[in-house]
């Protein structure tokens, strides 16, 4: 188990290098010198340089390369190109807040998902687990930034229950109930995609056990079929929905940065696309290597749980 | 119901251009009229086709079916509700929004199928050869595939999007680019098994080039499942466009897509007075998703010898 686990982090390494040297190298590739160069048309040839200088610009791409990488490693992230402050500080302020919507979406996922796919999956081709089934198609095809908007439209704006954005009421005493207020929206509009694909993985996981000779014995031993499902069925089910979880973070990793632009939830996202509008290049940089790691980690965490919990896996 | 003719047409014409197969009908089908069949009772498959023939065909024949000029604007019409005039309603500027909806989905459409064309035939290729020759090169590139498939595939598209260029062939290479992978899982499987297969050995003993037996022996082979992913692929190539195109990183203004007609679509007064203008362009895009998702699966159910006839 433990050979297992070294080699599986053993493996991420070439991953992670190959991510770095690419989105480096995108970064050299771009065009135009970063905005806080171009921005100010008065400045003179020899302050143009000195900026150059100072940001390591003219050095040969390897060495910027070097430099990055070791820096990266080292915990250096470096200050962002427009407002000055390290790019540290920047995530450190907006983590929390992009976590904290992730957790709400999980857990909003899992609270609906696994029931209703259980009920979808024995009341098989019955009128609830076909109405279950169009919806989880309709959830998985629905752009979340439209389905966003639509919550906004309709039950913010016109009916007044929501607030249209942020994360608590400007000015307001900022309470628990303000803050689960100003978060339901964005959480349920992260949490559909995954939530659909949830419901339906749970249904056809359920559907193999049902049809496993183990569960006939239980039948056949006279259980009551809620003990059946329950006791004997549900638990090997859920067995390979573990997996699941680690690869719903590259989903929400992706989907906050269009649900923050939305909702103005000051997280990650939204510091991604001031970044990109600004060309402000160390910030973007950090926050794609960071989002790839969280991937990279969503991807390990997902294996080596179901290592753990199916014997089966050889390793 | 002439829609559901001329969908089921279409259809029966692509899949089955060779009007022996029909002969085969009767005790011993052939295996592409199980298909056929299959297919067809599957109900949401079927509505998936449908709605896909109207889109499509609606957007093909914009400029014959659009009431106005889908870039004019009019003082007079900004938010003007759906009327005889105004099918669907204006926009901010006061363009039609059916007219719009039309021309965008070309783009849109356009972008979609054409990534789905790239993503496919770079996964195809890469999968393929990997599959096929095995050894050092299968884990080079198979490791290239875990690297690719790591990426971030939102914060990617919009760093390579942003910095570069937000024209469409840029999108489709973009799109191209980061979305192959699964593909190429998908063929290499396929590949290692059909390699083993006598008339891959019978081609060999005829001496044959090893393309030609990739790509013409076996690859013919492997098109079911290719086929069912790329319809998929589709669907989630138009969903990436138009989120881009949304937050104004994607296609740009005046040509409109379903993404950023929905980018001027957000401000309070819209909310509360045109419900119509952020209403219409997701709904195409959801559509549109939608029956990409259904056909795609009304495909692989129907190319599974596992899942029976009803």
């Amino acid at each position: 188990m433990i050979t297992y686990i070294i080699r599986r982090l053993v493996m991420t390494v070439p991953i992670l290098f190959g991510i770095s040297v690419v989105s480096f190298a995108i970064m050299m590739m771009a065009p135009g010198q970063p905005a806080i160069i171009d921005a100010d048309p008065t400045i003179s040839p020899e302050a143009r340089e000195a900026q150059i200088e100072r940001l390591g610009l003219d050095d040969p791409l390897p060495v910027q390369y070097g430099r990055w990488l070791s820096n990266m490693v080292s915990g250096e992230f470096g200050n962002s190109y427009i407002s000055g402050t390290p790019v540290s500080t920047l995530i450190a302020q907006r983590l929390p807040n992009t976590l904290i919507l992730m957790a709400a979406s999980a857990f909003l996922a899992i609270l609906l998902a696994i029931p209703i796919g259980i009920i979808s999956a024995v009341r098989q081709y019955t009128k609830t687990d076909y109405t279950i089934t169009l919806f989880s198609f309709a959830g998985v095809a629905i752009p979340n930034f439209w389905f966003g908007l639509l919550l906004i439209m309709f039950l913010s704006v016109q009916l007044g229950w929501f607030p249209v954005g942020g994360i608590q009421t400007i000015g307001g005493e900022a309470s628990i109930m303000d803050r689960l207020h100003h978060l339901f929206l964005p959480a349920l509009v992260l949490a559909t995609a995954d939530m659909a694909g949830l419901t339906r993985y749970t249904r056809t996981s359920m559907l193999e056990v049902k049809s496993q000779d183990y569960i006939r014995t239980a039948r056949a031993k006279g259980f009551k079929e809620s003990r059946v499902i329950y006791k004997h069925a549900l638990r090997n089910a859920l067995l390979p929905l573990i997996t699941i979880f680690g690869l719903m973070l590259p989903t929400f990793i992706g989907g906050s940065v269009v649900i923050e632009q939305i909702f103005s939830w000051p997280g990650i996202g939204q510091l991604f696309m001031s970044s990109v509008f600004q060309r402000d290049y160390p910030v973007i940089m950090i926050l794609t290597m960071f989002s790839a790691v969280l991937v990279v980690i969503g991807n390990l965490i997902a294996d080596i749980l179901y290592a753990i919990v199916d014997p089966r896996i050889e390793y | 119901m002439s829609h559901l003719n001329t969908g089921q047409d279409a259809k029966t014409e692509s899949i089955t251009p060779n009007p022996m197969n029909n002969e085969t009908l009767g005790k011993h089908r052939s295996m592409l009229a199980i298909i056929v069949t299959k297919f067809f009772q599957n109900k949401l498959a079927v509505f998936g086709l449908i709605m896909l023939v109207i889109i499509v065909g609606a957007a093909v024949l914009a400029p014959f079916i659009a009431t106005h000029n889908p870039n004019e604007t009019s003082l007079g019409a900004r938010l003007h509700e759906p009327s005889a005039e105004y099918l669907l309603g204006a926009d901010n500027l006061g363009r039609d929004l059916f007219s719009r909806l039309l021309y965008a989905g070309q783009m849109s459409l356009l972008v979609g199928f054409a990534a789905m064309v790239s993503s496919t035939i770079i996964g195809a290729t890469v999968g393929a050869i990997a599959g096929y020759f095995g050894g050092i090169i299968d884990g080079i590139l198979m490791r290239i595939v875990d690297i690719v498939i790591s990426f971030p595939n939102v914060f990617m598209l919009i760093t390579l999007v942003a910095l570069f260029s937000p024209s469409p062939f840029w999108l489709i290479v973009v799109f191209g680019l980061l979305s192959w992978t699964g593909t190429a899982r998908l063929v290499r499987g396929e590949m290692l098994s059909l390699k083993q297969r006598e008339f891959v050995l019978a081609a060999r003993t005829l001496g044959l080039p090893k393309w030609r037996i990739i790509f013409s022996h076996i690859m013919p082979n492997a098109i079911g499942p290719i086929i069912v992913s790329a319809t998929l692929a589709i669907g989630a190539f138009i969903i990436a466009e138009s989120t881009l195109s949304f937050l104004g990183l994607g296609i740009q203004p005046p040509q409109a897509t379903w993404g950023n007609m929905l980018s001027d679509a957000q401000s309070i007064p819209i909310f509360l007075n045109a419900w119509w203008f952020p209403l219409f362009p997701g709904l195409m895009i959801f559509l549109t998703v939608l029956s990409f998702n259904f056909v795609g699966d009304g495909l692989r159910d129907a190319l599974d010898p596992r899942v029976v006839e009803k």
